[in-house]
């Protein structure tokens, strides 16, 4: 049996089904599916609480949500693909308006918007704090009236098959089944999202293992400014559950042991009592996670058994607004702290959220790779830059899954024949697969490296290592600890031999695509001798435009050798300046 | 509180069992830990073979719904301190086909989702660019509770109707119908009317209540069926009474 | 892929629903009773059309009815059906109507427990007026 489709797409998270949608109505002569490690509706999008921006207001304007944004990212974005973003935005905001999603609404009826951090304006959407779910719900649901788009739940994409240069699908594996099989497409997009399980406390859900941008790096694809990571400065502590920046946004304060509004010190502003747009608490999440870490060797932060935090105090709110405006905070505080924010402070401290860095595309979400596209957190055009700011993710993966599912569908309507006659060196790949799957992982004796203790060490190395701030030495010792770990996953141990819905052979397969991504971020933080945006060296820590205002390329050779390039970053109209924030 | 607790987890391997067994294992208690974080500390040091799904584990992904001592659950919103001193029974999610260990197939429900049409219908599509469909906040209200649906199976695995008849098209498929039809901005009800009223759709509900009571989400399924039956009843006596004009 | 089935699917676990499992919860004893409850909802109009039947025929035959109402099968008869009734219509009046019911004042949704109590209250005038027009 030959599976094959024109267009096929890995992931379904927000960017995946927006790009089926996209294909699906751009050309009903094509056939498009989806192949994702979880049911749709478990992705990650879902757990997205605080918003998405787009210019709505008639007080704002596109080019000030762009300087937002490229002042935000530390002039690292791509300023013609944040043109393009921010134009985009609304159209695409209002599309999901019209299927259904349930933004919450002014009094008079219109879409209502609240401040956001990094924002100069109001812009962002939302759906009380939980946007990210009713993004993802309305477009599984709205995927659902389009009959062509096909779907194939819980498989597992192991690798990229690559014919002459050119992208011819995939290699899958059904959990329930265990069978293995070649999923031929004309254009592949990766829509798998980011890697914040290679960190030991992250928002990230368990599937954010760095499937998509994994597939890629060993596919020959660049990955593009790896070293940016961000840290979201409200996590839970021991759960590492995010508390939105809605909360902040809405007016909470952010104070250190002393019940002191600590951020007054790291020129973010002064501290006013209602929350002024780009300051204070509404400072970028960048600043406010290294104000953290500053605050923890001052030592002004609370001791707890899961390390120092800091507070998050909403109770001046009130339970009226918390209710309307942050019903899941309380939900998520009461469930898993046992506290109530209506009354009492919330422990916090920052938290890996999102990767700023992913697959390098263009703005039409095409990658260096024929037939490769890539859209959504998993890839990096880059409107982010060096940091993002929070509610740009959401909008992103609409604007871009909408553009390279356009892109994809005229790239698959022009390649010729190909389809059913699988040439043989793409059947050599499949073959060569299902080797390393069946005898090398399945069937192997002999293994004695277990699974979480590897996992385990690298997420150590990287926290330690190429954490909120690093170093030269830490990032060196990080990159010798991580091959030593590649060096043991050869002898991983599997015992399960099943074929059922084996996920000690999935989290296997995960972690040695961690692995591969770790290392592009440790290599890639080595060689930026600078500090910008999210990526802050304690031994160069000044911004350094004259070297490096340019976007890292990491390839891997293949050879396995690595290789990193610097084209410079694209500058339209606003050339690079000072961040200011709260002055 | 001791510190230890027993976790007693079914096994179910097609290949070689016929039928389910249990296991025991004994795992550190921790105030903070869930049910969940039990699961992964098992497969994590004590048991790799051990299959079940789990993502987000903050109660909204949907995935890691497992009977809890004789109760549906999510187990990451489920925590093993309330059970001290044990033992913790874990097992799959009732009335769905086991596939293995504690994963149970969804297919079903799957399949019977799009039957409901749940998404915006309207008569005329208008372009983004028109603006957006005016929606004041009461009028949001009237929907909201149903769209909080994180299709997590509680609701299923707790109806007996749903045991005893696979045909049910259950409480999930209808409160997402009923969703789209309270939606100020939906013209669609008319076309969920036949699968909803059929004998397999509301009418098959007899108001055991079960779904509401687990739901982890306070969707209120029943109610959203209830209302159903009494919109549809009201429809059918118009229907029989009044001229066709006058409906 | 929606149609595939997996090699194993026939061996999938399918566990059969036990005979009693209606004894498992309250809330599923509480339905199995309340479905129950239509027999007796169809023994009462049987027997009240029996006693319209009794009437209608004269007195002769209402006092044979009433004698045969007495006996104590009929009075325990009657006793089990009345408690299924009220079962029934408790049901009815305060779980499945006020959560199938939107009732709105002044604009504002009100609450099922509202509704419930409404319920009440118009039982009890019911029942009022329906002892006034017998006793009074």
């Amino acid at each position: 049996m030959t599976l094959s489709h024109d267009v096929l797409i890995v992931g379904g998270g927000g960017a995946g089904l927006r790009a089926a949608i996209a294909v699906a109505e751009d050309d009903p002569r094509l056939t498009v599916a989806i192949v994702s490690k979880v049911y749709p509706m478990r992705s990650h999008t879902v757990s997205a609480e605080g918003g998405a921006a787009a210019v709505i207001r008639p007080d704002d304007s596109l080019d000030e949500h762009a300087y937002d944004t490229i002042s935000g990212g530390d002039w690292l974005c791509a300023q013609d693909a944040v043109e393009v973003f921010v134009k985009e935005a609304p159209e695409e905001l209002l599309r999901l308006e019209h299927w259904g999603c349930p933004w919450s609404r002014e009094p008079d009826g219109r879409v209502a918007v609240r401040p956001f951090g990094g924002m100069k304006r109001m812009r962002t959407w939302f759906a009380a704090d939980k946007t990210g779910f009713h993004l993802l719900h309305t477009l599984f649901q709205t995927s659902l009236r389009y009959e062509r788009i096909a779907r194939y739940d819980e498989w597992y994409v192991t690798r990229l098959l690559v014919d002459d240069g050119r992208v011819a699908g995939v290699v899958a594996v059904e959990l329930m089944s265990g069978r293995i099989e070649a999923i031929t497409a004309k254009a592949v997009i990766l829509c798998t999202g980011g890697c914040g399980q290679i960190y030991p406390f992250t928002t990230n859900a368990a599937i954010k293992t760095g499937d998509g941008m994994g597939l890629a790096y060993r596919a020959g694809a660049p990955l593009k400014d790896m070293e940016f990571v961000q840290y979201h400065p409200t996590g839970l502590p021991f759960t590492g559950i995010l508390i939105t920046e809605a909360a902040r946004a809405e007016g909470g304060w952010l104070i250190n042991k002393d019940g002191y509004r600590y951020l007054q010190d790291y020129d973010l502003g002064t501290p006013s009592p209602t929350p002024v747009l780009r300051s204070m608490e509404l400072g970028p999440r960048d600043r406010l996670s290294q104000a953290f870490v500053q605050e923890v060797e001052k030592g002004r932060t609370v001791d707890t058994p899961y390390g120092p935090i800091v507070h998050l105090d909403l109770r001046h709110l009130g339970e009226t607004v918390i209710d309307a405006r942050l019903p899941f905070v309380r939900e998520l505080c009461r469930s898993y702290e046992n506290i109530d924010p209506v009354r009492e402070l919330i422990p916090v401290r920052p938290v890996v959220h999102y990767m700023m860095g992913g697959v390098h595309t263009d703005i039409y979400g095409s990658t260096p790779l024929e037939g490769l596209f890539a859209a959504g957190e998993v890839a990096c055009v880059s409107i982010n830059g060096a940091n993002r700011l929070g509610s740009n993710s959401l909008p992103e993966l609409l604007v871009f899954g909408a553009r390279a599912g356009r892109a994809a569908a005229s790239f698959a309507s022009g390649v010729q024949g190909a389809g059913t006659s699988v040439r043989p060196a793409v059947r050599a790949q499949v073959e060569d697969e299902r080797r390393r799957l069946e005898r090398d992982l399945l069937q192997r004796d002999g293994g004695k490296e277990p699974i979480s203790a590897i996992r385990e060490e690298m997420r150590a190395t990287m926290e330690e290592g190429a954490g909120i701030y690093r170093s030269g030495s830490s990032l060196a010792k990080a990159a010798d600890r991580l091959s030593v770990l590649q060096e043991r996953f050869r002898s991983v141990r599997l015992e399960d031999r099943s074929r059922t819905f084996n996920t000690e052979l999935l989290a296997a397969l995960e972690l040695s695509f961690m692995l591969d991504v770790a290392e592009s971020i440790v290599h890639c933080a080595l060689r930026r001798e600078e500090s910008r945006g999210a990526h802050q060296r304690v031994d160069f820590p000044a911004r350094d435009d004259h070297r490096f205002l340019a976007n890292s390329l990491v390839y891997r050779d293949a050879d396995g050798s690595r290789r990193v390039e610097y084209p410079p970053v694209t500058i339209t109209r606003w050339p690079p300046g000072e961040r200011v924030y709260g002055r | 509180m001791a510190d230890r607790i027993i976790l007693r987890v079914t096994r179910y391997r097609p290949e070689s069992d016929t039928e389910p067994t249990t296991q025991e294992h004994e795992i550190p208690l921790r105030k903070e830990w869930s049910v969940l974080d039990g699961l992964n500390h098992i497969k994590d040091h004590l048991d790799g073979t051990l299959s079940y799904r789990w993502s987000c584990r903050m109660g909204v992904c949907g995935s890691c719904g497992m009977t809890v001592n004789g109760e549906p659950k999510l187990t990451c919103a489920t925590f093993l301190g309330d059970y001290a001193p044990g033992p913790v029974r874990v097992e799959p999610l009732s009335n769905f086909p086991v596939v293995r260990d504690l994963v149970v197939d969804i297919g079903d429900f799957m399949r019977k989702l799009p039957r409901v049409k749940p998404w915006l219908i309207r008569s005329e599509q208008e372009p983004p660019a028109a603006g957006e469909y005016p929606q004041l906040p009461a009028e949001r209200e009237e929907y909201e509770q149903f769209s909080m649906c994180i299709n997590c199976m509680l609701c299923y695995a707790a109806c007996p109707v749903y045991a005893l008849d696979e045909e049910f098209l259950g409480p999930a498929a209808i409160a997402l119908a009923q969703r789209y039809n309270l939606d100020s901005r939906d013209q669609g009800a008319s076309e969920r009317t036949d699968v909803l009223s059929a004998a397999e759709g509301i009418w098959a509900c007899t108001f055991v209540g079960e779904c509401s009571a687990v739901c982890p989400k306070d969707v209120d399924p029943a109610g959203a069926i209830q209302r159903y039956k009494f919109t549809a009843a009201m429809d059918s006596l118009k229907a029989l009474l009044l001229p066709r004009g006058a409906r | 892929m929606k149609t595939e089935h997996t090699p194993f699917h026939p061996r999938w676990y399918r566990p059969r629903v036990p005979v009693f499992w209606w004894l498992r919860r309250r809330s599923y004893l509480l339905f199995v009773l309340r479905e129950l409850s239509s027999v007796f909802v169809a023994w009462f109009v049987v027997f009240l059309l029996l006693l319209v039947n009794a009437v209608a025929q004269g007195p002769e035959d209402y006092r044979r009815f009433l004698d045969w109402s007495a006996t104590p099968g009929m009075l325990l008869l009657n006793v089990v059906a009345l408690c299924f009734i009220l079962l029934h219509a408790v049901t009815w009046l305060f779980t499945l109507s006020p959560h199938a019911m939107v009732v709105r004042l002044r604009g504002r949704r009100l609450p099922p427990a509202a509704i419930g109590a409404g319920n009440l209250v118009a039982w009890m005038l019911a029942s009022a007026l329906a002892a006034f027009l017998i006793l009074g």
